[in-house]
C-alpha cells in the first residue's frame, strides 16, 4: 500500500473507527468525548497531509474494487475534495468542542448515539470529499443522509420524527429518482463516470442529452436546497444546535453543493455548461432561490430558521457559481463553500449557546442579552458580516469573485440576486447582533441566564476560534484560489 | 474476469451424464429420504442429494462456457422423438441457482424443522423436498415442452404438500397450501392446453423442433391461441401480477425453509420457462410476441412493481410483507426481460439471481428468529437485534440489499436495470422502476427500525440467537450479498451468457 492509499485509508478508517470505540465506551462519557476530540486531531493530521500532497502535484489515488465492467469504488483527491476534506475535519473538531459543552449544558439524552452518528457522518464526508468517480461518491453520499437521520431526530419527539421523515423522503427520494438515473445517464454516454479535469462529458453527448444529464443531477445533489427541493432544510433545524451547526451549515449542505461543484467542473466542463441551455435556466432558478430565501428568511423571529433560509441562500451562491459559464466561477464557488462554512457554523454554534445560556432561541428575545454574552455577539457580527460580504471578513472575496464572474459573463440576473441578497442580509443578520449589543431601546430588562455561568466555556471557545477563521481567511483568500485554479481544467 | 471455461469441476465421466445426474440425484435421494430410518439419516441424504446435484450443476457451468450448450438424449433416443435435455447458458445459471439454493435450504433444515414440522414428518419432508428440487432441475434443463409440464407439476406437487406441512404452526396453512393448489393446477393445465395446441400445429415436443416449425407459422390462430395459453398458465405459476393471489399464504404459512427454497426458485423457474417460450421457442420479433410484450407483459410488470410495493407498505405481517415484495420483484426482472435486448435480458436475469439471494437471506434470518420466537407481525420483532444480533445483522443486509443500498449485490441489480432502460430509451421504466425503489425502501425502512430501533416491549418473549446451524449458511448468505455488492463479476458473466443464450436464438 502506498503512502497515497494509506492516508485515503485512514481518512476512512479514522472516524469509523471512532464510531466504533465510542460506542464501545458509551458509559463513560469523558473517555467518549476525549475519543472524539483524539479522531478529530487525527483526521485533521490526515486531511493536513493530503491537502499538502495535492498542492504538490502528488494526490492520493486508491482503486478498491471493481464490481462490474467500467464501475469502479475508487478514490482520488484533487484540490476541491482536498480542501473540502480539510475543511470538514477542522470544523468538526470545533464543532465536538463546542458539542460538548452544549450537550452537557443541555444534559441531553443519548448522546453516545449522537457522537458515534457524527463520527459515521465524518466518514460519509470523507469518501465524498475523495471519491474518484459519481459511483463512490453516491455510495457515501447515501450514507451522510442515514446517518444524518438519528441526529435530526434526536428530540424523538412528534415534531422532530416529522422532519426526519421528511427530511429521509426529500433527500433520499431525490437522490433515488433523480441522483441515480444521471449518474447511469453518464455511464451510459460515456462508459465510466470518472471525475475528468475539463469535462468528461465534453464532446460526447448531444445538447438534449446534456441538458437532461444536468438537470438530473443538479436537483438530484438535493442536499444542496436548490428550490423547490430546499423544503427539508429549515425542518432539520429541529435538531440540536451542533448539528445544525455542522451539518445543516457544513457538512451535508456542502456535500450537496461540493457535487454541484464537482459535476460542473469534472463532468461536464467548463466548456460544455456554456454551451448547456439547461445551465442558464439553472442560474436563474438559483437567482430565484437567493432572493425567495432572503425574503423568507427576513420574515422568521426563529434565530435557527432565519439561519437557515440564510443557508438556502448562500447554497444557491455556490449552485449559480457552478453554472456561471466562466470558469472563474467554479474558483469563486469553491471559496465561498469553505467561506460560509466558517461563517455559518459560527452564527449556528452562537445562535446555540445563546440558546443554552438563555433559553432564547427568537430574535425578538435576545434585546440587550449582548451585555451579558459579549463575546458570543460580537462572534455572532462577525460571523453575520462575513455572510453578508464585508470586509475585513473573508465572505468579502467570495462575494466579490461570484458578483464579478457573473458580471464578466453578462449574467446580469445571477448579479443583481447576489447583490439585493447582499443587502437583505444587511437587514435581516446584522440587527440580531446589533439590537442585543446596542442599548435596549423602550423598557424591559434582557432574559437572565437559566443556567448559572451563563454559556459553556467550550462553546464560547469554538466561536472564538471560527470567527477568528473568518478574518484569517480574509488574508489568505488569495492563497486559496490559487490552490483551487486547477479545478478550472487549465494548466496552472 | 473469472473464465468458466478453464472450470473442470468433475471427471469427465461424470460430466459426460451430469445433465441427467443433476436432476437424477435428488430424485434417487427423494425415494432413500422417504425410507430411511430416522429424521437425522434423512437430513443427512438431504444435504447429500442437493450437494450432489450442485456439483454437476457447477460441472456444467464449465462445459456449457466451452461447448455452447450441451444436450443429452435420455436413454439414447435422439430427439426429436426422445427426450432430450437441452442446457445452454440460461439453463446453467437456473439450474445453478436451484441447486446451490437447494444446498443452503437443506443445511438449514437440520435445525429448523423441529420447530416448524411435526416429527413424525421429517422423513417426508425431506423426501417433498427434494422431489420439489427434481422437478425445478428438470425443469430448467429440459429441452421438451411436455416434459417441462411433467417436471413442472412434480415440483408442484411436492411444493403443495410442503406448504400444508406448515399447519404444526399455523393452521392458515392448509388453506393457504389448498389455495396454492387450486391456482397452481389452473396454471399448469393452461400450460399443457397451451402445448396441446402447438404440437397440433407443429407436430413435435421438442422446444428446437418446435422453434424452426413454429417460424413459418406465427400467424396461425391456433399457434397464437397456444401461446396464450402457455403464457397465462405459465404466469400464474410465475406469480405474474394480477395472477398472485396464492403466493403471500402460500410464503407466509408454510414452513420456514419452504418459505426460503420457494422465495429462491419456485417463480424464477417459471419466469424461466415463459422466457423460453416468449424469446427462444417462438419466432423473435413475431407480430404476436411483440404485441404481448409491449401491451401485456411491460404494463402489468410495472403495476405489479408498483402496486404490489405499495401492498407490502402496509402489510403487517412480516413473511407477507416479503411474500408481496416477491411479487413486486418479479416485475422488475420481467420488466428487464421486456426490454428485449441483449443488456436488458442480462439485467433481468441478473436481478433474478440477486433477488433469490437477497429473499433468501431474508427468510432465513426470519426463520433462524422464528425457531425461538413464533414471530409473525413487524411489531413483534421490535428490540430482537440486541437478543440476536446476528441473525438481524444478516436480515439487515438481505433488507439493506433488497432496498438497493450501495456495495449490496441489490444496488448493482437495480443500476443494471435502470442502465438497460436508459439504453434503450424507456425513460418511464425508469421512473418506475425509482418510484418503485422508493416504496421499498419504506417497507425495509419499517421492518429495520422495528428489528434495530426499537426496544422490545415489556413482557414480551425475548428472542434467542439462532442456533450454529442455522448461523453458519445464514452468514454465508449475506457475505454473498456482500460479496457479488463488491465483485459481481461471476453472476454478470452467467447473466451475460444466459441472456446471449435466451436472445441469440434458438441454438
Amino acid at each position: 500500500m502506498s503512502t497515497g492509499e494509506l492516508l485515503i485509508f485512514l481518512a476512512l478508517v479514522v472516524p469509523l473507527f471512532a464510531a466504533a470505540a465510542i460506542y464501545a465506551v458509551g458509559r463513560m462519557p469523558d473517555v467518549r468525548e476525549t475519543l472524539t476530540i483524539v479522531a478529530c486531531i487525527v483526521l485533521g493530521v490526515i486531511t493536513i497531509s493530503m491537502f499538502m500532497r495535492v498542492g504538490a502535484g502528488d494526490p492520493p489515488v486508491w482503486t478498491v474494487a471493481r464490481p462490474m465492467a467500467g464501475l469502479e469504488v475508487a478514490f482520488r483527491l484533487e484540490p476541491l475534495g482536498a480542501l473540502f476534506a480539510l475543511m470538514a475535519s477542522v470544523l468538526w473538531g470545533v464543532n465536538s468542542l463546542f458539542s460538548i459543552g452544549y450537550m452537557r449544558g443541555k444534559r441531553e439524552a443519548n448522546q453516545t448515539r449522537f457522537y458515534m452518528c457524527f463520527a459515521l457522518a465524518m466518514f460519509a464526508v470523507m469518501g465524498i470529499a475523495m471519491a474518484a468517480n459519481l459511483f463512490t461518491l453516491f455510495i457515501f453520499y447515501e450514507v451522510l443522509t442515514f446517518s444524518t437521520y438519528p441526529l435530526v431526530t434526536h428530540a424523538g419527539d412528534v415534531r422532530a420524527r416529522r422532519a426526519g421523515r421528511i427530511y429521509l423522503a426529500m433527500l433520499v427520494g431525490a437522490s433515488l429518482v433523480l441522483f441515480l438515473p444521471g449518474i447511469i445517464g453518464v455511464q451510459i454516454a460515456a462508459g465510466t463516470t470518472a471525475f475528468t479535469p475539463g469535462g468528461l462529458l465534453s464532446g460526447r453527448v448531444d445538447a438534449a442529452t446534456g441538458n437532461a444529464l444536468l438537470l438530473l443531477l443538479v436537483f438530484g445533489a438535493t442536499k444542496a436546497a436548490l428550490m423547490p427541493l430546499h423544503g427539508w432544510l429549515p425542518g432539520a433545524m429541529v435538531a440540536p444546535a451542533p448539528v445544525s451547526a455542522m451539518l445543516h451549515a457544513v457538512a451535508v449542505v456542502k456535500a450537496g453543493v461540493f457535487v454541484i461543484l464537482k459535476v460542473s467542473a469534472y463532468i461536464f466542463g467548463p466548456n460544455l455548461i456554456s454551451a448547456l441551455p439547461a445551465a442558464t435556466w439553472l442560474l436563474w432558478i438559483a437567482a430565484g432561490t437567493i432572493v425567495i430565501a432572503s425574503v423568507v428568511a427576513m420574515t422568521k423571529d426563529d434565530l435557527k430558521a432565519r439561519l437557515a433560509w440564510s443557508t438556502v441562500g448562500q447554497l444557491a451562491y455556490i449552485t449559480s457559481a457552478a453554472m456561471l459559464p466562466a470558469a472563474a466561477g467554479l474558483v469563486a464557488g469553491g471559496l465561498h463553500m469553505l467561506v460560509h462554512a466558517f461563517a455559518k457554523i459560527t452564527l449556528f454554534m452562537c445562535a446555540g449557546a445563546i440558546y443554552v445560556a438563555t433559553g432564547a432561541s427568537k430574535v425578538s428575545e435576545m434585546g440587550g442579552l449582548g451585555r451579558s454574552m459579549p463575546v458570543v455577539f460580537s462572534c455572532f457580527l462577525v460571523g453575520a458580516l462575513c455572510v453578508i460580504g464585508l470586509p475585513p471578513f473573508a465572505g468579502m472575496w467570495s462575494k466579490f469573485l461570484l458578483i464579478s464572474a457573473a458580471f464578466g459573463t453578462k449574467e446580469w440576473v445571477t448579479a443583481a440576486a447576489m447583490i439585493v441578497s447582499s443587502l437583505l442580509g444587511l437587514l435581516y443578520l446584522a440587527p440580531v447582533a446589533l439590537r442585543a449589543l446596542l442599548p435596549p431601546v423602550g423598557d424591559g430588562s434582557p432574559r437572565a441566564f437559566i443556567r448559572p455561568g451563563g454559556a459553556p466555556g467550550p462553546a464560547v471557545a469554538a466561536v472564538v476560534v471560527t470567527s477568528i477563521g473568518c478574518v484569517v481567511l480574509f488574508v489568505f483568500a488569495d492563497a486559496v484560489t490559487a490552490y483551487l485554479a486547477p479545478i478550472t481544467g487549465r494548466a496552472r | 474476469m473469472i473464465s468458466f471455461e478453464t472450470l473442470h469441476a468433475a471427471p469427465p465421466a461424470l460430466v459426460a451424464h451430469a445433465p441427467v445426474l443433476m436432476v437424477a440425484a435428488p430424485l434417487i435421494a427423494a425415494c432413500a429420504a422417504a425410507l430411511s430410518p430416522s429424521a437425522r439419516t434423512s437430513w443427512m441424504i438431504s444435504v447429500t442429494g442437493s450437494i450432489f446435484a450442485a456439483w454437476m450443476a457447477l460441472a456444467l457451468v464449465g462445459e456449457v462456457a466451452r461447448r455452447g450448450a450441451v444436450d443429452y438424449a435420455i436413454g439414447g433416443f435422439a430427439p426429436p422423438l426422445g427426450i432430450a435435455l437441452h442446457i445452454d447458458g440460461l439453463s446453467v445459471l437456473m439450474a445453478l441457482l436451484v441447486s446451490s439454493a437447494g444446498v443452503m435450504a437443506s443445511l438449514y433444515s437440520g435445525h429448523s424443522l423441529a420447530a416448524d414440522v411435526r416429527a413424525e414428518k421429517h422423513t417426508l419432508f425431506q423426501s417433498g423436498f427434494l422431489l420439489c428440487q427434481t422437478g425445478l432441475l428438470g425443469l430448467v434443463s429440459t429441452g421438451d415442452a411436455f416434459n417441462a409440464f411433467v417436471f413442472l407439476e412434480v415440483s408442484s406437487i411436492g411444493t403443495y404438500a410442503l406448504v400444508a406441512i406448515g399447519e404444526k404452526r399455523d393452521r392458515r396453512a392448509l388453506p393457504a397450501a389448498f389455495n396454492y393448489l387450486i391456482m397452481g393446477t389452473i396454471g399448469a393445465t393452461f400450460y399443457v392446453i397451451g402445448i396441446g395446441f402447438l404440437y397440433a400445429a407443429t407436430g413435435t415436443l421438442n422446444m428446437a423442433d418446435m422453434a424452426a416449425r413454429l417460424a413459418t407459422l406465427s400467424d396461425s390462430s391456433v399457434v397464437q391461441a397456444g401461446f396464450a395459453f402457455v403464457v397465462v398458465g405459465l404466469g400464474i405459476k410465475a406469480a405474474m401480477f394480477p395472477l398472485h393471489g396464492w403466493l403471500p399464504g402460500a410464503y407466509s404459512y408454510a414452513p420456514s425453509l419452504i418459505a426460503i427454497f420457494l422465495a429462491a426458485t419456485a417463480t424464477k423457474t417459471s419466469i424461466y420457462l415463459m422466457a423460453r417460450f416468449v424469446f427462444d421457442v417462438f419466432p423473435n420479433g413475431a407480430a404476436f410476441g411483440q404485441g404481448f410484450i409491449t401491451s401485456v407483459l411491460v404494463p402489468l410488470a410495472a403495476a405489479a412493481a408498483i402496486v404490489c410495493s405499495l401492498q407490502a407498505v402496509f402489510e403487517k405481517e412480516i413473511r407477507r410483507v416479503l411474500a408481496f415484495s416477491s411479487v413486486a420483484q418479479v416485475g422488475f426482472i420481467l420488466l428487464g426481460l421486456s426490454l428485449a435486448s441483449v443488456a436488458g435480458a442480462s439485467a433481468g436475469l441478473f436481478y433474478l439471481a440477486a433477488h433469490a439471494l437477497m429473499k433468501m437471506t431474508l427468510f432465513m434470518a426470519l426463520g433462524g428468529l422464528a425457531i425461538s420466537l413464533g414471530a409473525r407481525r413487524i411489531d413483534e420483532l421490535a428490540g430482537v437485534a440486541r437478543d440476536a444480533p446476528w441473525s438481524a445483522v444478516a436480515f439487515g443486509v438481505g433488507a439493506a440489499s433488497l432496498a438497493g443500498v450501495p456495495l449490496t449485490v441489490g444496488f448493482l441489480a437495480k443500476w443494471r436495470l435502470i442502465e438497460a432502460a436508459l439504453q434503450s430509451g424507456q425513460i418511464w421504466i425508469v421512473a418506475v422502476l425509482a418510484i418503485a425503489s422508493l416504496l421499498t425502501l419504506l417497507y425495509v425502512g419499517r421492518m429495520l427500525e422495528a428489528i434495530f430501533f426499537r426496544p422490545a416491549p415489556a413482557g414480551a418473549q425475548r428472542a434467542r440467537e439462532a442456533p450454529v446451524g442455522v448461523l453458519v449458511p445464514l452468514l454465508v448468505l449475506a457475505g454473498l450479498n456482500i460479496w457479488f455488492g463488491l465483485d459481481a463479476s461471476l453472476p454478470e458473466q452467467l447473466a451475460n451468457a444466459a441472456a446471449r443464450a435466451l436472445l441469440g436464438g434458438a441454438s
